[in-house]
């Protein structure tokens, strides 16, 4: 899956705390390397969202700032605010983004303030142990699902399609949906990352890039298993693509 | 025919005997040490037919309570540490208007994320009414395995007694530790205690609306309402203080602890015994109330405490208040996630004795 | 009577079902037991640890400071258990994946080669089996006289075919110290 030459300068180099085949990891690294393309490792804050990537401040090497599980778009909003000329990435878990924090980044996407979101959806919540996510498919166990997730009999509700939700939205610029499952995919939700990043450096504003992460562990399957059922379960409902880019670039 | 003993953990057990106590509706959101107990509702309440809901947060889960409480259900929600944080402002509105409901604090340790492991420093947010206004509620503290499931099963009926949150506040080691367990034996539903209060089913009566409120918008009527209130607190503090002592009597020195740390200090106690020192044991089991006459009258006995806690020192204060100066009472805690061991606290006790 | 065990290995290598099994039975027997699992963030894959302590009497404080038994799973579990275990303790070494024995001379080291063991009956997976039968006939704290009746309650119906091979696992344990 390594597609690029060096070691980013803005990823640390030691060995990640993730398990075999999460995609935590490598969409750190797409990160990184849009980060020392655009040579604002020095004025980059990354907010740490409370999910399995809750030391991702031992992996970046720029400031991080860590808020109350799902309070990330609103302390993100406020770093922005403080610090316009910074990068600011908001990063969060499916968990984090659309069941606790659901209020905040509604919110904060319809300001349209100006920082990137980075969604990493897995479907799960990987950190506390495989409970069923917002995001978590119909039918697709979790340890609160037992016996699958039930919208209707159980009352479950269904998979939320975040992007297309935040779309509706006056205040989102740029919305798009990557994968981390194939290399071709994963440098599409590099390019993704970029423009999002691009836009942020500019002053537009909202941006976010949900990607589709495996979490081999939760899901229980072999890394190998979770990279197909990417491919075989999630895409199928969570289409891949910019769902929304009003930013000026593209009007031009 | 009582149940066979069986081996369980901590977190299912409160799980398990709250289903046996009648919970009707059980309502939590994610978060370590106490994940068992969700997993075990979100399994055995949809197997009952019963009503579990993975909130999407814990705002969300306490309000949900106070919701089904609102209409007379038993009804329960579980977190830790930074979960009942965000719970206290849905407990504020429970106690302020008079609902019943369960409140379980798998606690963690603190503050902010803090870490996963075994804490009790949810003392002060736990006893002392952790939202705003003037209230309290009961608040009981397990030391094993059997007294969670026992606890959390009459938590529910001291709830409904005296209409108000009653809360577990057991901790990480308990909520993930197992032990053998006797389960209570499963409530029969029509022996529930009927609630004329509760909002619903007024078809076919002849009453008047119900109102379940905490809103008061005259200032004497809010005043009237909360001193009937603390009038039902004063007869709290009469009937429900839970306590129990070991080997207080003999001892020169007794250890303050509830909980996880009240299981390190009966250690201390019993290593003590083996080197011929007298120590002794007092565990708070009802934290709210606070067993403070009991204290007061060890105090005037002549003995000295030393208050272990898994904190920087919270229940201390209690005890301190309790003893109103007429004993001596000092402190040792370990915080952070440590758990004190049996020979550290009782090399503190042989310091403080010179023994 | 009161046995305080820590055991230690990595995760995947049955150190936490030795522990419920071992205090399973020991309930099932008539003792009080407490099994606590140390529980962290970094679940996945690392380190497996649990205090145990079963005991005629009602148990203070279930975390196991001062072993009377150490369970050493694997060669990383060694020092952990070097620097708790007890003057005078046990310390049972899976000398299969730990080659050198150990450091301490104030504990009685036992060395049972429970991988070599397990995959002689059958299964490398049983090697804690192997462990806890050396551990019930070194401490006589638990005698496992009930653990086939325990494994069918532990084991869904679909595995019960199992049962016999952990059973053996048990008996080359005991005869193996
Ligand atoms: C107020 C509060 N409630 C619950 C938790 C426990 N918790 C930690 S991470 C998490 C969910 C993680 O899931 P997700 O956001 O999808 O991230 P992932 O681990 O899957 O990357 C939860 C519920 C917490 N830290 N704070
Ligand atoms: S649990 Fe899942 S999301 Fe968390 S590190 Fe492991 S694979 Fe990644
Ligand atoms: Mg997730």
């Amino acid at each position: 899956m390594e597609l690029i030459y060096g070691h980013p300068k803005s990823l640390k180099p030691i060995q990640t705390k993730y398990c075999p085949g999460c995609g935590h990891g490598v969409i750190h690294r797409l990160i990184c390397e849009v980060i020392d393309e655009l040579g604002v490792q020095d004025r980059s804050v990354i907010m740490n969202p409370v999910g399995c990537s809750i030391w991702a401040d031992l992996y970046f090497d720029f400031d991080s700032v860590q808020v109350p599980h799902g309070r990330t778009p609103a302390g993100a909003t406020a770093v922005k605010r403080m610090l316009p000329d910074h990068m600011v990435i908001c990063y969060q878990g499916d968990g984090d983004l659309a069941a606790i924090g659901t209020a905040e980044i509604i919110h904060a996407a319809n300001r349209g303030e100006k920082f990137t979101g980075i969604f990493v959806n897995n479907a799960i919540y990987g950190m506390t142990g495989g409970q069923m996510a917002p995001t978590t498919l119909v039918g697709q166990k979790a340890t609160t699902a037992p016996y699958g997730r039930d919208p209707i009999e159980a009352g479950m509700g269904y998979p939320i399609r975040v992007c297309e939700l935040l779309a509706t939205l006056g205040g989102t610029k740029y919305l798009a949906r990557g994968s981390v499952d194939s290399p071709a995919n994963i440098r599409k939700t590099r390019q993704y990352i970029k423009k999002a990043f691009e836009a942020q450096l500019r002053g537009e504003g909202f941006g976010m890039v949900e990607i589709l992460s495996p979490c081999p562990t939760n899901w229980q399957m072999k890394p190998g298993e979770a990279v197909d059922w990417v491919k075989s379960d999630m895409i199928p409902f969570y289409p891949l693509g910019e769902i929304k880019n009003s930013l000026e670039e593209a009007a031009k | 025919m009582a149940d066979e003993k069986r081996l369980m953990k901590g977190n299912e057990a409160i799980a398990e005997a709250a289903i046996r106590a009648g919970c009707k509706a059980y309502f939590g959101y994610p978060i370590t040490p106490q994940n068992e107990l969700t997993a075990y509702m979100a399994k055995n309440m949809l197997d009952k037919k019963r009503i579990f809901i993975q909130a999407e947060s814990e705002v969300a889960a306490i309000n949900m309570v106070y919701g089904a409480a609102a209409t007379g259900a038993r009804t329960m929600t579980s977190s830790s540490s930074p979960g009942m944080s965000l719970k206290q402002e849905g407990i504020s509105y429970a106690c302020g208007a008079d609902l019943p409901c369960v409140l379980v604090n798998v606690a963690r340790s603190g503050p902010g994320l803090g870490g996963i492991s075994p804490g009790q420093g949810d003392y002060f947010q736990s006893t002392r009414g952790g939202g705003h206004g003037d209230y309290y509620h009961i608040v009981l503290a397990p030391k094993s395995v059997q007294e969670a499931a026992d606890l959390t099963y009459e938590a529910f009926d001291l709830a409904d007694k005296w209409r108000m949150p009653a809360m577990i506040l057991a901790d990480g080691l308990i909520g993930q530790m197992m032990e053998g367990v006797v389960l209570p034996s499963a409530r029969d539903p029509a022996s529930l205690p009927k609630k004329a209060w509760a909002a619903g089913h007024r078809a076919g009566t002849s009453r008047e609306a119900n109102h379940i409120t905490s809103c008061w918008l005259v200032p004497e009527e809010l005043e009237q309402n909360n001193i009937k209130r603390y009038r039902r607190y004063d007869e709290v503090k009469r009937a429900e203080v839970r306590f129990e002592e070991v080997n207080t009597e003999k001892a020169e020195l007794i250890f303050v602890a509830y909980g996880t740390s009240s299981r390190v200090c009966l250690g201390a106690v019993e290593m003590a015994k083996k080197l011929g020192i007298e120590l002794g044991l007092f565990r708070p089991i009802s934290l709210w109330p606070f067993p403070d006459k009991r204290l007061a009258e060890l105090a005037a006995k002549g003995k000295k405490f030393l208050t272990v806690e898994m904190s920087m020192g919270q229940m201390v204060e209690d005890v301190r208040l309790a003893v109103n100066g007429k004993a001596e009472v000092l402190f040792y805690g370990r915080c952070g996630g440590v758990i004190p061991s049996e020979e550290e606290v009782l090399a503190e006790a042989r310091r403080i004795l010179g023994k | 009577m009161t046995e305080k065990t820590f055991m230690a290995g990595f995760g995947g290598q049955g150190v936490i079902s030795l522990g419920m099994l071992w205090v399973y039975c020991a309930m099932k027997e008539g003792l009080e037991v407490t099994f606590f699992p140390f529980y962290g963030a970094e679940k996945r894959g690392g380190i497996a640890r649990a205090s145990v302590i079963v005991s005629d009497r009602e148990i203070a404080s279930p975390l196991v400071t001062s072993p009377d038994s150490c369970i050493v799973m694997n060669m990383d579990s060694l020092p952990i258990c070097e620097e708790v275990a007890k003057q005078g303790g046990v310390m049972i070494i899976n000398s299969s994946l730990v080659k050198n024995g150990t450091m301490r001379a104030d504990v009685k080291a036992i060395e049972v080669a429970c991988n070599d063991i397990a995959e002689k009956i059958g299964d490398p997976k049983i090697a804690n089996m192997v462990m806890m039968g050396a551990l019930s006939k070194v401490t006589g704290a638990v005698t496992l006289g009930k653990l086939e009746a325990v494994l069918k309650t532990f084991f869904p119906e679909s595995k019960h075919k199992f049962i016999p091979l952990n059973m053996a696992a048990i008996e080359a344990g005991r005869a193996a110290v």
